[in-house]
């Protein structure tokens, strides 16, 4: 605890005069359990998605009403929200902000474009919102969502899926930007204050991440779909210089990891990318991460038969030097493109008779792992989603075992899950009141088919075809960290294949017994996190991003993106 | 020749379409359209990770030439690496290349350290090479290098005995699946026909579902399943009446039938030979 206090001591300094004036975030604020603000991507660092506000509760909730609603409009070719411009009489436009080393040309916008769609965290700090798409960043009162400053970043190009958050330190927001910028912005204004270059555009880089803010360091993770090499980058807040890298997989001939690949130039290229963030623990300094799939992800020949380090795999990094302190392999040589990057949670609860610090975590190839978050040790295995028919049973390790038949085959292999996953990058939540740990799966099928049969094998996502052939069903599920098993599941009748590595949504939970979330109708719901009877709905036509909460004046409201669209509840 | 490389430009350009499908990428839900490609985005060029502008076809193939006499024996036909030369599609040297600044100097100079000969070309010829391995797509299906192998390679017998026992209550290859084969010419397409009529992740369905909710016990509608949730259900009468329920919790009693459940319920029971042989026999069933 020392060293951290020391840290925050003088990042306080250095954030003197912001904090003086009562602007800004208080890093320390940041190491509090989720209550009044949300001020990280998981609102606290634990990754738990818990907020400690009752206001709002198993008693009440069916009084919960709109308060206001704010649509955002992406692209270069407006002024601000949704309720500026427009005929006379409106209130007047928000500041457009414009960045970016590209022409413009390639920036998307239109209500249907991913630039129009939140799947973002929302931060809420002092009163404001901040949120962001790819190219673009919004602030918004919280009080009643009106528009402040809409920051738009002409982009180089870059795959454009989504943007998951900003990081905040100070007044100082960080915004990923597709071609891999840092971007940093003055939050009072959304003016640009720097922008840094994370990693070459040529070489497939993408960046949706978001950045996470843990002291004086910004964190920023990758992604990539061809093969270069993965890492994560602490950079500095104030200046944006490079304070350490880690890297995914082996760079040079001295990483022991390295035995675990056919070779060097595998390992270099052997990808790994960490493109969700992790989970912080303050007492150990540690950053717990999930790792990529490892590349080329389905021809996987070239990387030889070895496990493929540290690809698919919880890494636990000390944020102060960026050094690994341990690892478990929660798929070893994946060869499905199944990410293990779901964020983790970090929580302290009995097991075995013993107060544990346990971190938990259910990766996108079904599997569900409690493991000790000091040390690393195996505690728990289990399957979140029962299809899932890919391994032979687990090692002694507690890994699963692949089976090289369900890799793929020239005919066609039938595996679950698809490779959008039992799971995807959508938060999941912990509530300590009921011990669970709750996410959407699917349980789905898909004929995976070898198309190239080529010895060299196919780069990146390359050499097979992937056919969907059903979904029995998708579902909320809330799994026992204790057992590893699933306590229960609630299934969403009759609803098709999630869309995409959407697969289910972002959740939530509360001290007021609420578990939160969208459902694949359109609805954002209030389930009793004890048995997932439902308590309380409203239809918004579709919810893409996260359910948040916060509490500003004494009041509790409720936060959900719907596509272009935020929406605030709170007790009428 | 020059109709035939725009042929293969063609070809090339609809592969890196193809194969625009990202790990990471999230398909807008139902119900939101997929933004068009921003007119500034040159065509099937990887999206937004080309800067470099589309090459003359006659360069590309002047460059193609060349590289097959200068180039092929050690980096292969494909640029994915032959006889002791590395794969030129993933190099960082050519991802970075704009248009020859980064290429020309390692032909010009060799890298002797590591084998490579200097190559005396001049500035027009490195051009053309240049020209021509940009036009090769890094990640993404890439139909031309990878002919689809055949799928057939089941037991026919084997099928008939398994469709027989696990199919032939619902289907006969006489009746409804008389002359299935015929109506497929990839049996790729009919293996994942029988597997999942309707296709896709099971999102779309061959026959509709169609649904009975009972609201009292002299109450009770049937119809086609228009839209159900955990709070509402709509279906539609066979005179085209759409009728809407508010649900609360298991009032009114919903029920839904789905005709492809038993192909659902052999998803878990099926092993790939099964699948294989029955794709096998039901290729016969012309």
């Amino acid at each position: 605890m020392k060293n951290i206090k020391e840290l925050l001591f003088v990042t306080a300094l250095a954030l003197g005069s912001e904090l003086a004036s009562g602007q800004g975030l208080d890093p320390s604020a940041l190491l509090k359990p989720l209550s009044d603000s949300w001020p990280t991507y998981s609102g606290d660092y634990s990754g738990k998605r818990y907020s400690a506000l009752t206001q709002i509760n198993q008693s009440n909730i069916k009084n919960l009403g709109l308060v206001w609603t704010s649509r955002i409009t992406a692209g270069l070719g407006n002024a601000g929200g949704g309720r500026g411009g427009g005929f006379g009489g409106g209130a007047a436009a928000a500041p457009t902000i414009i960045g970016g080393e590209g022409t413009g040309e390639l920036n998307e916008s239109g209500p249907g474009s991913r630039s129009s769609r939140i799947v973002s965290s929302i931060l809420e700090v002092d009163g404001k919102l901040y949120f962001s798409t790819p190219d673009n960043a919004w602030a918004a009162d919280a009080r009643d969502g009106h528009i402040l400053w809409h920051f738009v970043w002409k982009t180089k190009g870059g795959t454009h899926t989504g943007n998951r958050g900003m990081g905040m330190w100070g007044n100082r927001l960080f915004l990923e930007t597709p071609d891999n910028f840092l971007v940093c912005l003055d939050a009072t204004t959304g003016k640009e204050l720097w922008h840094k270059m994370l990693a070459p555009l040529s070489q497939q880089y993408f960046s949706t991440n978001s950045p996470i803010v843990i002291g004086n360091h910004v964190l920023v993770g990758l992604g990539n779909d061809l093969d270069s090499p993965a890492f994560l980058t602490s950079y500095d807040p104030e200046t944006g210089e490079i304070q350490w890298r880690w890297y995914a997989t082996p760079q040079d001939a001295s990483d022991p990891a390295l035995k675990t690949w056919a070779n060097l130039t595998a390992a270099k290229f052997g990808g790994g990318h960490m493109w969700i963030p992790g989970s912080y623990d303050p007492e150990t300094h540690l950053y717990i991460i999930g790792t990529g799939n490892p590349t080329p992800a389905y021809t996987s020949k070239s990387r030889g038969e070895g496990d493929n380090l540290y690809t698919c795999t919880l890494v636990a990094i000390n944020v102060d030097t960026g050094k690994l302190a341990w690892y478990f392999q929660t798929s070893p040589h994946d060869t499905h493109d199944w990410d293990s990057t779901q964020t983790p949670v970090l929580v302290d609860a009995p097991f075995n008779g013993r107060q544990r610090k346990l971190v938990i975590t259910a990766t996108r190839n079904g599997f569900f792992y409690t493991l000790d978050r000091v040390t690393g040790e195996h505690l728990v295995t289990g399957k979140f989603s029962p299809t899932a028919n890919w391994d032979q049973g687990l090692d002694g390790k507690g890994q699963p075992v692949r089976n090289p038949a369900k890799d793929f085959d020239i005919a066609g292999a039938l595996v679950s899950p698809t490779n959008a996953g039992a799971t995807n990058w959508m938060p999941p939540t912990f509530s300590p009141d009921t011990g669970l740990f709750y996410v959407t799966t699917e349980d789905s099928y898909a004929m995976y088919y070898l198309t190239d049969t080529d010895p060299r094998g196919s780069m990146g996502l390359g050499g097979k075809e992937e056919q969907g052939t059903g979904s029995l069903g998708t579902f909320l599920t809330a799994m026992d960290y204790k057992t590893g098993k699933i306590a229960w599941r609630h299934q969403y009748p009759e609803a098709g294949a999630w869309g995409g590595t959407n697969v289910g949504h972002a959740l939530l939970t509360t001290a007021g017994k609420l578990l939160m979330g969208g459902d694949p109708g359109g609805n954002v719901v209030a389930y009793d996190p004890a048995n997932g009877a439902i308590l309380w709905h409203a239809q918004l036509g579709g919810v893409s991003g996260p359910v948040q909460t916060y509490m500003l004046d004494g009041k509790q409201y409720i936060l959900v993106s719907a596509v272009d669209s935020l929406y605030a509840f709170a007790l009428n | 020749m020059a109709r035939r490389a725009g042929l293969l430009i063609t070809l090339v350009i609809v592969a890196q379409m193809a194969g625009q499908v990202s790990a990471q990428g999230q398909t807008p839900g139902r119900g939101n359209g997929r933004a068009a490609p921003p007119a500034g985005a040159a065509a099937g060029r990887g999206r937004g990770y080309d800067p470099r502008p589309p090459a003359d076809p006659a360069q590309v193939e002047r460059g193609k030439g060349l590289y097959g006499v200068q180039c092929t024996f050690c980096h292969g036909a494909d640029a994915r690496g032959g006889e002791g030369g590395p794969n030129l599609v993933r190099s960082g040297v050519v991802l970075n290349d704009i248009s020859g600044e980064l290429i020309a100097p390692v032909l010009r100079n060799g890298r002797p350290e590591l084998g490579m000969p200097k190559f005396d070309l001049t500035p027009a010829q490195m051009s053309d090479v240049t020209a021509f391995l940009h036009t090769f797509r890094a990640t993404g299906r890439d139909t031309l290098r990878n002919p689809i192998p055949n799928i057939l390679v089941g037991d026919a017998k084997a099928g008939q005995v398994y469709f027989t026992a696990k199919c032939s209550s619902c289907h006969s290859v006489t009746g409804d699946l008389k002359g299935l084969a015929s109506k497929f010419s990839d049996p790729k397409a009919l293996q994942q026909r029988w597997l999942m009529p309707g296709g896709g992740r099971g999102a779309a369905t061959a026959s509709p579902k169609t649904v009975t909710v009972t609201v009292s016990p002299s109450q009770k509608f049937e119809g086609r399943l228009d839209r159900i949730d955990d709070f509402t259900v709509t279906l539609i009468e066979t005179d085209g009446t759409s009728r809407t329920f508010i649900r609360k919790g298991s009032t009114p009693a919903v029920e839904v039938h789905d005709p492809l459940r038993p192909h659902k319920d052999l998803l878990p029971v099926y092993t790939d030979k099964d699948i294989h042989n029955v794709t096998a026999y039901l290729a016969t069933v012309k």
